[in-house]
């Protein structure tokens, strides 16, 4: 019988989940990591009991944590993320240049080509790639190096790489989106990368339509159609059906279009799910009623979900990292809450529960389908 | 010589080890070597306290020995004789930070 196991990274430790395919009772494991920030916990595709953690914090910096037993036991491989060739220098809040410096791991994405490689998006941004299971890191250093790496300047979270996509039909081809850069692509594994941003459009750059400085908060594709990608910006959802050469707007109906995380159904590519938040000055959603946004037309018409969802007096905000979809046939939605809440929905948004409600403030949110 | 070394909480957690924990330096016996030695025999803990490249002390880890901070000395500098004679540890800690 089919199972799920729910990674979940806080600002405090790491916690683990795990139902059956019915989704109604859970075993909670945690915390693990205490008192450390888990910006995100992913499993492998290929073996999912290989599971990537990045442990950080501002005292003891970056540890990278793998598990080989779905998250029962853990070995600290290399933490050592030295940047390659490229600009030593990008721009700061005050018009300054400043050196590159690794601060943390903002997100791990492995392979779902080859069981031993993973990539790791970082702070300051930059894209590195291990081939074996995190025991040694390299960067992918020509996305810094092939012509504006020196003008990227952070937004208010950092400078970070946070997000990174791959196509199952090209094991060269990934897309990787960085706040306050934009998105990019690359169609030969790294070696050279495209910018694709074109139509987007940010009424916060001095030039909205600039190739550089939108800031993108997460994107996503469903495998069966991975020329298409959608993505939630810091204002907009956008589409693209050409792998990124053009963007268009699909916010619609959107109470809001401000937001973090966007998700794909795993059995339908145009039902999509955002969670609205008011704006970029008040991170909470709007009404102070927590609702997910599902659209099943590939972003024409937007319909509401809160049914088991607090709806009055909600404050909370949902990160980038911290929604996600399970593969059995009633598609499972996830997301965690900066209240420590984690949300699921066993039948596609329809309806929701809360499987935990007291966690610290959640950053990330994996969910892996078990046979 | 035989080096105690006392760990916070969360390195000792990382290096799944005690409070204290002790490794052996040849002299003379400086911050940086004692350090070289606690990374060798718990490699977990390598860009935990120093960065892995310039070997620079990370901006909240703190570095106390015989009541005296000496974090920002110059690492090559002998240690006092009392934590060479391991009758005082070098006492690793996080800055208080926050409010």
């Amino acid at each position: 019988m089919p199972s799920v196991r729910v990674l979940v990274g806080t600002r405090k430790g790491a916690f683990i989940f795990h139902s059956d395919e019915e989704r109604k009772r859970w075993d909670i494991q945690g915390p693990l990591f205490g008192g450390w920030e888990i910006y995100h916990m992913k499993g492998s595709p290929l073996n999912p009991n290989r599971i990537y953690a990045s442990q950080s914090g501002g005292w003891f910096g970056q540890v990278v944590q793998r598990s080989d037993d779905g998250g029962e036991t853990w070995e600290a491989v290399s933490n050592e993320f030295l940047y390659d060739e490229g600009p030593k220098e990008h721009k700061y809040y005050d018009g300054s240049s400043k050196p590159w410096k690794f601060v943390r791991v903002w997100h791990f994405e492995p392979s779902i080509h080859d069981p031993e490689t993973v990539y790791a998006g970082v702070e300051d941004a930059a894209i590195f790639v291990s081939r074996d299971g995190g025991k040694s890191w390299k960067e992918l250093a020509a996305l810094r190096n092939f012509g504006t790496g020196q003008e990227w300047a952070p937004g208010a979270g950092g400078l970070c790489l946070h997000t990174i996509l791959q196509d199952p039909r090209n094991p060269d081809r990934l897309f990787v989106a960085i706040s306050s850069v934009g998105a990019f692509r690359t169609d030969d594994g790294g070696r050279t990368w495209k910018t694709i941003t074109k139509g987007l459009h940010s009424d916060y750059l001095p030039d909205p339509d600039a190739e550089g400085g939108h800031c993108v908060h997460n994107m996503a594709l469903h495998p069966s159609r991975p020329d298409v990608l959608f993505m939630q910006k810091h204002w907009d959802v956008m589409r693209t059906d050409n792998a990124g050469d053009l963007w268009y707007e699909i916010s619609n109906n959107l109470p809001t279009d401000f937001g973090f995380p966007i998700a794909v159904h795993a059995h339908e590519p145009d039902t999509i799910y955002v969670v609205p938040i008011t704006s970029d000055a008040l991170h909470y959603p709007p009404e102070g009623k927590l609702r997910v946004y599902r659209s099943r037309n590939g972003g024409q018409h937007w319909e509401a979900l809160g049914n088991g969802l607090p709806q009055e007096n909600c404050y909370v905000n949902v990160l980038r990292d911290a929604m996600a979809v399970d593969q059995l046939e009633s598609c499972g939605i996830y997301f965690g809450t900066t209240g420590g809440h984690v949300f699921v929905s066993p039948d596609g948004g329809d309806t929701w529960q809360a499987i935990a409600e007291n966690l610290p403030s959640v950053l990330s949110v994996e969910v892996q389908t078990l046979p | 010589m035989k080096i105690r070394i006392e760990l916070p909480f969360h390195l000792r957690n990382l290096a799944q080890t005690g409070r204290e924990v002790e490794v052996e330096v040849a002299a003379p016996v400086s911050l940086e070597r004692v350090l070289d030695a606690l990374e060798e025999r718990y490699p977990v803990l390598r860009g935990n306290i120093r960065n892995h490249h310039d070997k620079k002390r990370r901006e909240l880890v703190r570095f106390f020995a015989c009541e005296e901070d000496i974090s920002n000395d110059d690492p090559s500098l002998e240690l006092p004789a009392a934590v060479q004679a391991g009758k005082e540890p070098l006492i690793i800690l996080g800055a208080i930070a926050g409010g």
